[in-house]
């Protein structure tokens, strides 16, 4: 059978070689490893303002840096890791399991997906081209946070911002190309008798998310367009010297923004929901209510986006909306939690990596998920916002959730995508020091939050000292314990003990029937899905 | 079966379908400026007020309530205008029309064009709060050194819920963007 299948691709089986490969690579596991690649890179590149940011706020007063570079330190700080890191990495993938997952040979349009990942080394080359020139002393890169609320980016934003308006243009288009190829997969190349609702809960979760990406990112794509008209040509959407309203800019942002922190994390419930039965020895416990609490939390995201902006001066009946649909969240959320206890709940577990980062998501997302649930409440969300806390929380749902799960889907997939297993001793360092940092750095930032530090200044007051100098410490050890990650990753890549065609003795999917390292084309016969 | 999955001919009607969402979604961010506007005036939130004259009807004056209103006047960061009310509060029954004034000022030797953006608190009574003739309607042009006197006639509708006794009405003036004083003010 196999000698057929050889004979039969023959004529295209052949990869190109050199750079020819990657630049025009049509593979879904190449392109997936050059998403996977470029989001590491750019973690690093992120990572190293988060320290700038830790370095300067290790003690009160100013420090190593100017505020107007601090300024663009948060900024790009927070615009790179979520658009540079956790979107492509999940992408990426995406890209490697959502074809082998489902029993296709590629995903269905293998040139716009060559398209997608090549337009972002374009859009993060402007918008890091625009801190090259603030270095150099060409004026001001982004500095308004990534949320660009107006007028900040509009009437005050400095002349880089057209530059930051391109590059989420072109990041933009590149996700809804993403997106495309993904539900085209999905509803098109699933093997024979692989049904919607026999579909590895990562592929359900990626088909969600993918619809999420289709819906908001046109309209982000439009508040920057707003941004660019108002700012260049004349048009008054967020001036009020014009008729308009900056608080409209918060309502389109915030309309885009909801959904989008869903888009970072419905992939890694996807991931946790493979690991966690792998590794208890189980099925998942009650994987059609795991479809569902993701499709509500889908739907959930687009009438909840105001409670980003409690204080905004909204109305009473607004906040009461606002608060008690948000707190619907944590219903679905809550389902998806109990059914990963549920499924460890008596099943033979081991710890190996990726389950312990796995085991670290679910406890420290649910920590974010409270403290999620904390801000939703209004009243209390005026003490809370633009504080210290707010950055706890959505570090750890994005830092200790999302990209914990990155981490954990690394190491659960890379003895499929290498054919090597990766050093087990190294990926517990790994985790434990990543754990420890991560809470070093996130933890004490809900107590100064809470006693009232505001986010996004390069100074405080002398009582947050300790917590901040705990913080920037927990920040080094976090930052430079990803250098584990990479060195592991590495050795992986180039030899190492042969993982077996199923890696792991509990694993379950059909990823696990194909050999070590994947094939170059996955199925290229569809397997039949009992 | 599929070992030219590009040429499945399902995937050219996924794409246009999902396409019809990404233009739909594009054009729906830009639906929302209009939108939130309808949805602010209908439910008079974000201190909404009528920004076109309201046509005066005789009503029930209502001598049994006293409100209070306060007129606030502040200026945009660039303008280089004097603005305040003649009258810093008033006290009428609802259903009373009043006349106040306000008083702007210009501080430059160059002709300006401003744009007077009025807003109510609290937010829920923006409604019941009528204008009937007011500067904020049309642009306003001073000449250099120019002052002028600008008249508000407003009336507060029965309507207004119980509980509120006391109105501010606010206006902040702007610079028209584009116009000659635009570049005067970054100077």
């Amino acid at each position: 059978m196999s000698a057929v299948i050889e004979e039969h691709h023959e004529h295209h089986d052949h990869k190109p070689t050199g750079i020819g490969r990657w630049l025009f690579s049509t593979n879904h596991k190449d392109i997936g490893t050059m998403y996977l690649w470029f989001s590491f890179l750019m973690f690093f590149v992120g990572g190293a303002m988060a320290l700038v940011i830790r370095a300067e706020l290790f003690e009160p007063g100013l420090q190593l840096v100017e505020p107007e570079f601090f300024n663009q330190m948060t900024t790009l700080h927070g615009l790179i890791m979520v658009f540079g890191v956790i979107m492509p990495a999940f992408v990426g993938l995406a890209n490697w399991q959502v074809p082998m997952m489902i029993g296709a040979p590629d995903m269905a349009l293998p040139r716009m997906n060559n398209w997608s990942f090549w337009l972002l080394p374009g859009a993060f080359g402007i918008l890091i081209a625009s801190l090259i020139m603030s270095m150099m002393g060409m004026g001001s890169a982004p500095n308004f946070g990534w949320t660009f609320y107006a007028p900040l980016s509009t009437t005050y934003g400095p002349a880089s911002t057209d530059y930051f308006i391109f590059s989420v243009h072109i990041m933009g288009i590149s996700s809804i190309m993403g997106a495309i190829n993904i539900i085209a997969t999905i509803m098109n190349l699933r093997a024979p008798g692989m049904t919607y609702m026999k579909m590895p809960i990562f592929v359900w979760t990626w088909f969600i998310t993918a619809y999420l990406l289709i819906a908001v990112m046109p309209v982000l794509a439009g508040v920057v367009t707003m941004m660019l008209t108002d700012r260049n040509f004349g048009t008054s959407f967020f001036n009020a010297a014009g008729g308009g309203d900056p608080v409209l800019f918060q309502h389109v942002f915030w309309f885009f923004g909801h959904p989008e922190v869903y888009i970072m994390i419905l992939p890694a419930f996807g991931v946790v929901s493979q690991i966690v039965p792998t590794f208890a020895r189980k099925k998942i416990f009650g994987y059609s209510s795991m479809v569902y609490a993701t499709a509500s939390i889908a739907f959930l995201s687009f009438i909840v986006w105001a409670h980003h902006m409690f204080t905004t001066g909204m109305p009473v009946a607004g906040e009461l909306y606002f608060m008690y649909a948000t707190m619907l969240i944590a219903i679905p959320t809550g389902v998806k939690v109990f059914n990963w206890v549920s499924t460890m709940w008596r099943g033979s577990m081991t710890f190996e990596t990726p389950m312990l980062f796995a085991i670290g998501f679910i406890f420290l997302f649910t920590i974010g998920g409270f403290t999620g649930l904390m801000m939703c409440i209004a009243p209390a969300d005026f003490q809370y916002h633009d504080t210290y806390f707010i950055v706890a929380h959505f570090h750890y749902v994005l830092a200790t959730g999302a990209a914990f799960s990155i981490m954990g889907a690394v190491y659960f997939w890379i003895p499929k995508w290498t054919g090597n297993m990766y050093n087990e001793t190294l990926g517990k360092w790994h985790f434990w020091l990543t754990t420890i940092g991560g809470n070093m750095v996130f933890f004490p930032m809900h107590f100064v939050g809470l006693a009232g530090m505001p986010r996004r200044i390069p100074d405080y007051s002398l009582q947050f000292a300790e917590f901040n100098a705990l913080a920037t410490v927990g920040a080094f050890i976090f930052g430079f314990s990803q250098l584990i990650f990479l060195y592991n990753v590495i050795k992986t890549t180039r030899g190492g003990e042969k993982a077996t065609e199923k890696v792991w003795e509990g694993a379950d999917g059909l990823e696990w029937t194909l050999p070590s390292p994947a094939p170059f084309h996955s199925f290229t016969t569809p397997p039949q899905v009992r | 079966m599929t070992s030219q999955p590009n040429q499945n001919p399902g995937n050219a009607r996924v794409i246009s379908r999902l396409m019809i969402i990404v233009f739909g979604m594009f054009g729906f961010g830009f639906a929302m400026v209009p939108l939130y506007d309808v949805f602010c005036d209908i439910t008079g939130i974000n201190g909404k007020t009528n920004d076109q004259a309201v046509q005066a009807v005789s009503r029930q004056i209502d001598e049994s309530r006293n409100i209070e209103v306060e007129f606030i006047a502040s200026l945009n960061a660039d303008m280089p205008w004097a603005f305040y009310p003649l009258q810093k509060k008033v006290t009428v029954h609802p259903g009373q029309p009043m006349r106040i004034n306000y008083v702007a000022k210009n501080l430059t030797d160059k002709a300006i064009i401003g744009h007077a953006v009025p807003s109510v608190a609290p937010g829920r009574a923006a409604t019941y709060f009528e204008k009937t003739e007011c500067f904020c309607f049309t642009e306003q042009k001073l000449e250099a050194g120019e002052e002028k006197e600008m008249p508000v006639i407003f009336v507060v509708d029965p309507e207004l819920p119980e509980d509120v006794n006391q109105l501010a009405l606010s206006y902040t003036f702007f610079i028209k963007p584009g116009s000659e004083a635009q570049t005067l003010a970054q100077n």
